[in-house]
């Protein structure tokens, strides 16, 4: 069995360095943000030594400048983070039925879209090490790489910033797009949440941001979930 | 200052309650088609309305971040990597403000 963990421990380390590496030049870009915001090279790297998300971490961010209330920014990182509900709640699906507490939580602590993907694409029961492996590198890489941006932003060139600072919209690009070619109501739920997303900035003007995401996605997710539920199949890709 | 750390352990306890709670406490499969349903679509929504518009808002120039947009959607399209797509948009943009800015 120890040989075993230490196996999986070695092969979630493997998968993982790609997404370290990934991580640690995006999370750079979310560190440019996060220094615009006011954040400390130190808050940025526990703000994402803790949560380790893209969208929901800019998201809060955006939030802290505007000097949003708690609750606001409470249920933003609730609504942008939902995606790793159903991911978590799949994942609880592949662990053994006597899968101790403690490896439930610490595997949770670290669900993110790419470790996720990797999960779900071992075959067999999850072996919690698998990982672990892999999250020895994407923590250090996503918490470590936001500060660093947080250093480095005050002195890279404008168009160097303004460059990276479409790293993060490329990665929701990235994470959107494939499922809409392969799905077509995925496809067209994006292309009418883009739309409605550009009528309410400007015709919307007094709702925040925010708000705004809040409502287009439970508008616009709810209606697709009535009209177009999901089979069990598609579920399972 | 203090006002940043209380938003860090908002934001922290959020995140890790949504990864830790269904791991921990939902032992059985969900079987509400609806609900299954409508949070397979929450990911898709949220990030497309968080793009767009607001990606144009991002850089230096409306120019170099629509074009960073339609190529990065090409991109992606095509079967890059999320990694692939993010250093594509990156680099559109600043190949787009050195010459068109």
């Amino acid at each position: 069995m120890l040989t075993t963990n230490k196996q999986a421990l070695a092969e979630g380390f493997r998968d993982g360095i790609p997404i370290g590496l990934g991580y640690f030049v995006v999370s750079f870009t979310l560190g440019i943000t996060a220094r615009d915001v006011g954040l400390t090279p130190f808050q940025g790297f526990l703000a994402s030594l803790l949560n380790n998300a893209s969208a929901g971490e800019y998201v809060g961010f955006a939030l802290i400048a505007l000097h949003a209330p708690y609750l606001e920014i409470a249920v933003m990182t609730l609504v942008v983070n939902a995606r790793y509900l159903l991911m978590s709640t799949v994942i609880s699906q592949k662990f053994s039925p006597d899968t101790p507490f403690y490896h439930r939580i610490f595997v949770g602590f670290d669900v993110t879209d790419e470790i996720f993907g990797i999960t779900v694409a071992r075959a067999g029961k999850l072996n919690p090490f698998y990982n672990y492996g892999a999250m020895l590198t994407a923590l250090p890489g996503w918490s470590i790489g936001t500060a660093l941006g947080i250093i480095a932003g005050n002195i890279l060139p404008p168009s160097a910033v303004s460059a990276l600072s479409v790293a993060l919209y490329g990665m929701f690009i990235a994470i959107i797009i494939p499922p809409s070619r392969k799905d077509k109501v995925v496809g067209a739920t994006v292309a009418i949440s883009f739309a409605l997303s550009f009528l309410a900035e400007n015709f919307l003007t007094s709702i925040s941001a925010g708000t705004r995401t809040i409502l287009l996605t439970v508008l616009i997710a709810g209606a697709a979930a009535i009209f177009y539920p999901i089979s069990e199949k598609k579920d399972n890709e | 200052m203090n006002e940043i750390y209380i938003y860090i352990a908002i934001m922290s306890a959020v995140t890790l309650a949504i990864r830790i709670l269904p791991l921990t406490l939902i032992r059985t499969e969900i079987k509400n088609v609806k609900l299954r349903s409508f949070l397979y679509y929450v990911p898709y929504v949220t990030l497309a309305v968080m793009t767009f518009p607001a990606i144009l808002d991002a850089t230096q120039s409306q120019i170099s971040s629509g074009l960073a947009l339609i190529i990065g959607i090409a991109a992606a399209w095509f079967g890059a990597s999320l990694f692939q797509v993010s250093i594509i948009c990156c680099a559109v943009v600043f190949l787009a403000e050195l010459f068109v800015i």
